[in-house]
Parts: structure tokens; C-alpha cells; sequence
């Protein structure tokens, strides 16, 4: 699978029994070998960190479902009840309901880190293409999830997200009607969001799979984007890599720890602590944070259509990244304008998520006051002039990146991966005895 | 070398600072306050990564929970039991098993509670358990609505929580009432003026007045202390498990603390000699 040339020897009968029969043994002791490039610094810790995010989310996710209980009636009260009564509840929602913000916050570090570093480019595509598919499902899965407690924020989140499909031209309606199994959010709808919600992480851990299968075939990229060329260029995975990504886990773990045990809401919304009703809209819908730009670019638009197709297109664009970047030069240490894009871009990320979360007719800035008929009203920048604006940013990062790749100079990149650690000094031997 | 220490160490750090407090500014969007009241923010005993819940401002919270708010709140997700239980207002370590505190079963007993009889299968009204849960107020919405001018009293087990402010909210929501209404502002008959309820208006009555109750302990009953107290009877029932959730969470920090300065020493001995 690994494509090293495997070093395992069974050391006994039984090994060298099942090694010829299924050699997963040996699977196991060539991943721990894999040769990683050796200037991989704590941005590459995040693969490791969402593994075990993943993992944990299913434990406390499979351990939750047994108390859950998937009727409208009953469902609030259940979360209640995991969180009075059950065993070590109190942990084990908190766990899991922080768990999806702290897999969120290290997939976008995760994502932004292989932007870049530029490793979704060749021949690394498939990578890439494989971690968009495992973002897209886990957004799905995030937003079943918020379904589940029955609250306020799970039932009109529920209702407006679902309500996207009624804006499909012809067929909308009816598709509505299909996925909710109802004319609106109702005990079907929190039936089958509760079963697919069970499912889909296996979808993740099936795509996770396939993830790091492709990245063990194409290797790993690295900071400086060269690919390895000597023995001296890589580590040993083991125990190299091993301990510095449980390092980084272990600073992972602090910062969730601090959120599950002081600030279990912090991430959440207020209202969700109120039983989902459907004849009360809450004054504002407001998704969970890491939903919140792609929720901002929605809104820039009037036309609901529009908005909507915008929203997937700020997705799909990730998808044909690795085509849109022409340049050669993967790491954007050596592309100081496409660096300069780069940050712009994650700041429009920022500003949209900060519009999401605010109300769009609220004012961002104000630089004076006008009387208007005998009202005054505030001169300035609202939010919707301000997620418009980081719309526009957003995706001038995707239509900037093909030309900039035919027209930017790249500065002087090193000839290999030891140079760049080493400068012009006598080069170390990589892997002391 | 400094330079690389920075990008490679600081950077991912300070990013993670960053999202952080993202996160919080988003979530603590508070009501609108348009009035000239200004929200009193009270030191509350449960605050911090070390604070717990004062038992005798619970013991008192109760109090006005069972003499004022249960002539129209529920409690619909705690049980009598839970009031004997580990870092509640009655635990008692004698009585591990809150089933056996006395407090607990007098406190039960204290309320009416719906059942059938298992015999003739008629309806009955018998006493509480420490089994039970806070029965119901109303049989059902509608009688709780034409009760109260067509608004339902909420259920107070989580209202805590429920609220953007969380206990100073509902704090300053008690002892607001008496502020006065700006002169312009018209109140619906059936609603009231409270400068902390979004809009001004809340259907509720002011609940508090001076010496509604009489403290078993002898404490003054002001408004003020009446409201702090049964605030902290419901950050209580809100989050009942939060003292159990702080130890563990020191342990947890402590353990995890250690455990990082073992893996720092491990990666620099691995790496001892690699330049990277």
C-alpha cells in the first residue's frame, strides 16, 4: 500500500503464518516506516489531530445513541437525561457536542495548511480531491447532528437548510417534501436526520481511508514543496513524526479539555437550551460558527437561488483548485504575491464568518449620522455590503490564482529538502544510529 | 533560526488563540439592552475554574423556587432526588443515596403528584418521592396558556442556559421591574415593563417583593437577595453535574499539562539529532 520498500520480518512462526496468508502485520510496521520528509513542521501535526478527532466523535457518538432517544416528544428531554443521569453523561455530551467544533477548527487549519504549502497539486490531486469530499460529508454530518438535541436552533437551523432544496427550479418542492418526509421539519425528519447521522462518519472513516492510502502513494509534500530526492531528504515516519504529532495532540487535547470541562456552551448557541418549537422563529437563525462565512455568502445575495448556487460554488471551487493554480512552484514561501492572496483570502474568510453571525441590516462601520425625512440614519458599511465584499474576495482568490501562475517570478527555491534545513553547512546524516 | 521558530511554533499558536476568541465573541451575543438600565454583574460563587455552588444561597433559591415561581414554572427535567445528589442544595454525605435524605423524601412529599391507581386504575393524587420528578404545573399548554393571558410560563430546568446572559440575565431580569418606563413606550394590558426583557415588555408580573417569603435562615428577604438566590437555584438545576465537571477538568488539565512536557522532552530526544 505504502509504496517503500517493506523492511518487516515476522520474527516467529506464527508471524511469518499469517504474513504470507494476510500481511497486515507488515501493512502496519510499513506505514510506521513510511520515509516523511524531514522539515515537516506542526502545520502537518493536523492529519494526525483529526484522526483523532474522527475517532473520537464515533465513541462518544455510539455511546450517546444508546440514550438518545429520536422522537420530537422526547428527544430534548433525552439530551437531559444523558447529561444528569447516565453515567458519566455530563462528559460524554460535552465530549461530543464540543468534539465537532474542535474537528472543524483542525480540518480548516488542515485545509488552509495544504493552500499553502500548495499540496494539492500534482501529483497529489486525488489527496486533495478525497479531503474536499471528506469536508463536504462531515458538513453534512455537523448539520444532522445540530438536529438531534431539539432545540430551537436544531429545528429552524433544520428548516432553513432544508428549505434550500424548495429554491431548485420544477422539482423543488416535492424534493423538499422527499427529504423532510413531511410538508415541514417534523418526527420524520428528525427519524431519518438521527439514522443518517450514524451513518455518514463511516462515509468520513471510508474516505479517510482512501485519504491517506492516496497520500502514501503520491508521499507527503513538505514546506518547502520539493519533493524528497535523497535518503537524507526523509525521517522514518516512526518515531520520528510519531512523537512530534503526539506532541501536537497533547496541546490538541489541552485546548478541548479546557472547553469541554469550563466552557461546555462557549461554542453553542443559548437558544438550543430551549425545546424546538414550531410555532416560534427565533429573531435570528444563526448556524454553528464553522458554518457561519458560507452562511454570510448566502445572504450577500437577494435572489434566494442565486444565493444558494453562490454558497455551493464557494465549495465546489476547492474541488478544481489543483487545476486553477497554474504554477509550478508549489509552497507559497516562494511566491511572495500568490503569500500576499493567500492572507487576503483567509482574512475574507474571517470577515464572512463575522457577518454570518451578525444581523446583515446591523451597521460594521459607521462614519456619520444623516437626517432622512426627519429620522436619522446611520452612513456606514452594513454587514451585507461587508459579506458582499468578502464574497468578491473570496472567490477573486480562485479566479487570481490561474494568472498568477503564468505571470509571478517565484524567488529562488533551495535544490533539496536537506539544503533547505542545512543552509550551505556540512550536511548532518539525517538518522543518527 | 528565530525566524523559523517563530513561523514554525508561534504562528500555529497564535492562530489557535485566534479562532478561539473568535468563537467566544460569536457566542456571546446578549440580548439588546436599548434602555438606561444598567446590568448589575454580581460575583457569583459558581464563577471561575474553581468556583461551586453556595449551599445555602441554593437551600434559600429552592425556597423561593417551591413559594414563588411553582405557582407557575415547572421543573420538568430534575427530580427530587436530584436535590440530595452530589453538589446539590441538599447533599448530605451521610446519605450518599439522596433516596434516604430526609430533607429530600420531606421535600418530596411536600408536592401533589399525579398517578393512577395500580389496583382500580383510577386516578389518583398521591405524595412525591424522591423518585419523581417536579410534576407539571399545568395539565397541559393550553391550560397553562389561558391561565396566564395566552403565555405559557417556560419551564425554568434549563433557563440558565437558555438565556444570552446566562445567570446575570435572569439576576437582573428579577430585580428590574421597578426601573422606571420611558414615557413614550406604550405596554399591552397582560404585559409589563422590564427593561432586561428583550422588547420591555414581559408578560410575568414582578415576581419578588420585599418579605414574600421567610427565610428558614433567618436571612433579610429583599428583592435583591431573593433573586440572587433563586438564580443560583437554577444555575444549579441548569447544569447540576458543573462541580463534578471542574474537578475532573483540573485533573484532567494537571494530567494533560505533564503529559505535554513529557512529549516536548521526547521529541527532543528523538530529534536530538536531526537539524530540522
Amino acid at each position: 500500500m505504502s509504496g517503500h520498500a517493506s523492511t518487516y520480518e515476522p520474527k516467529y512462526a506464527a508471524g511469518r503464518w499469517l504474513d504470507k496468508r494476510l500481511p497486515i502485520v507488515r501493512m502496519g510496521a510499513d506505514f510506521m516506516t513510511y520515509p516523511s520528509p524531514r522539515n515537516l513542521n506542526y502545520w502537518y501535526t493536523f492529519g494526525g489531530i483529526l484522526t483523532l478527532c474522527l475517532v473520537a466523535q464515533i465513541i462518544t457518538g455510539v455511546i450517546l445513541a444508546m440514550h438518545y432517544v429520536p422522537h420530537i416528544d422526547y428527544a430534548f428531554e433525552s439530551v437531559q437525561r444523558i447529561r444528569r443521569d447516565v453515567p458519566f453523561g455530563w462528559l460524554l455530551q460535552p465530549m461530543h457536542a464540543v468534539g465537532a467544533s474542535m474537528f472543524f477548527f483542525a480540518v480548516y487549519i488542515h485545509m488552509f495548511r495544504g493552500l499553502y504549502y500548495g499540496s494539492y497539486k500534482a501529483p497529489r490531486e486525488m489527496i486533495w480531491i478525497l479531503g474536499c469530499m471528506i469536508y463536504l460529508v462531515m458538513m453534512a454530518t455537523a448539520f444532522l447532528g445540530y438536529t438531534l438535541p431539539w432545540g430551537q436552533m436544531s429545528f429552524w437551523g433544520a428548516t432553513v437548510i432544508t428549505g434550500f432544496f424548495g429554491a431548485v427550479p420544477v422539482v423543488g418542492e416535492s424534493l423538499q417534501q422527499w427529504l423532510l418526509g413531511g410538508f415541514s421539519v417534523n418526527n420524520a425528519t428528525l427519524n431519518r436526520f438521527f439514522a443518517l447521522h450514524y451513518l455518514l462518519p463511516f462515509v468520513i472513516a471510508a474516505f479517510v481511508g482512501l485519504h491517506v492510502w492516496a497520500l502514501h502513494h503520491a508521499g507527503q509534500n513538505n514546506p518547502v514543496g520539493i519533493e524528497p530526492k535523497t535518503k537524507k531528504d526523509t525521517l522514518s515516519f516512526h518515531p520520528y513524526y510519531t512523537v512530534k504529532d503526539g506532541f501536537a495532540v497533547v496541546l490538541f487535547l489541552l485546548i478541548f479539555a479546557f472547553f469541554i470541562f469550563y466552557q461546555p456552551d462557549a461554542l453553542g448557541h443559548s437558544d438550543n437550551y430551549i425545546q424546538a418549537d414550531p410555532l416560534k422563529t427565533p429573531t435570528h437563525i444563526v448556524p454553528e460558527w464553522y458554518f457561519l462565512p458560507f452562511y454570510a455568502i448566502l445572504r450577500a445575495v437577494p435572489d434566494k437561488l442565486m444565493g444558494i448556487l453562490l454558497m455551493l460554488g464557494a465549495i465546489a471551487v476547492l474541488f478544481v483548485l489543483p487545476w486553477l493554480d497554474t504554477s509550478r512552484v508549489r509552497s507559497m514561501r516562494f511566491r511572495p504575491v500568490a503569500r500576499m492572496f493567500f492572507f487576503i483570502f483567509i482574512f475574507a474568510c474571517f470577515i464572512l464568518g463575522l457577518c454570518g453571525a451578525k444581523s446583515p441590516d446591523d451597521m460594521a462601520f459607521t462614519v456619520g449620522e444623516r437626517v432622512v425625512n426627519g429620522e436619522s440614519r446611520l452612513i456606514g458599511l452594513n454587514f451585507v455590503w461587508l459579506s458582499r465584499i468578502g464574497t468578491f474576495l473570496y472567490f477573486s482568490y480562485f479566479l487570481i490564482l490561474p494568472i498568477l501562475g503564468l505571470i509571478e517570478k517565484p524567488t529562488e527555491r533551495p535544490d533539496s529538502i536537506t539544503k533547505s534545513v542545512l543552509g550551505d553547512k556540512h550536511p548532518k546524516p539525517a538518522v543518527s544510529g | 533560526m528565530m525566524l523559523r521558530l517563530v513561523k514554525n511554533k508561534v504562528a500555529p499558536a497564535a492562530a489557535l488563540v485566534g479562532m478561539i476568541a473568535g468563537g467566544l465573541t460569536i457566542s456571546h451575543a446578549a440580548g439588546s439592552y436599548d434602555f438606561d438600565y444598567e446590568m448589575k454583574y454580581p460575583h457569583w460563587h459558581f464563577e471561575g475554574p474553581f468556583g461551586t455552588y453556595d449551599r445555602a444561597a441554593m437551600q434559600r433559591g429552592y425556597q423561593i423556587y417551591r413559594e414563588v415561581c411553582a405557582a407557575c414554572h415547572g421543573l420538568e427535567h430534575v427530580s427530587f432526588r436530584h436535590l440530595g445528589d452530589k453538589g446539590g442544595p441538599y447533599y448530605d454525605e451521610n446519605y450518599p443515596d439522596p433516596n434516604s435524605n430526609p430533607y429530600v423524601k420531606a421535600f418530596a412529599a411536600d408536592w401533589l403528584i399525579q398517578d393512577i391507581d395500580s389496583e382500580t386504575g383510577d386516578t389518583i393524587e398521591r405524595q412525591g418521592t424522591p423518585a419523581d420528578k417536579f410534576p407539571p404545573i399545568y395539565p397541559n399548554d393550553a391550560a397553562a396558556a389561558g391561565s396566564n393571558g395566552g403565555a405559557i410560563p417556560p419551564d425554568l430546568s434549563v433557563m440558565v442556559s437558555a438565556r444570552g446572559g446566562g445567570a446575570d440575565y435572569l439576576y437582573n431580569l428579577l430585580i428590574a421591574y421597578d426601573e422606571p418606563k420611558p414615557e413614550k413606550m406604550v405596554i399591552s394590558p397582560g404585559t409589563y415593563f422590564n427593561p432586561v426583557m428583550d422588547g420591555g415588555a414581559i408578560a410575568m408580573a414582578a415576581p419578588l417583593i420585599d418579605d414574600i417569603v421567610e427565610y428558614a435562615d433567618g436571612t433579610p428577604a429583599t428583592v435583591d437577595q431573593m433573586a440572587a438566590d433563586v438564580t443560583e437555584f437554577l444555575a444549579w438545576t441548569a447544569d447540576p453535574k458543573m462541580e463534578a465537571r471542574k474537578n475532573t477538568g483540573l485533573m484532567t488539565m494537571i494530567y494533560l499539562t505533564i503529559l505535554a512536557v513529557l512529549m516536548w522532552f521526547s521529541y527532543r530526544r528523538v530529534w536530538r539529532n536531526v537539524e530540522h
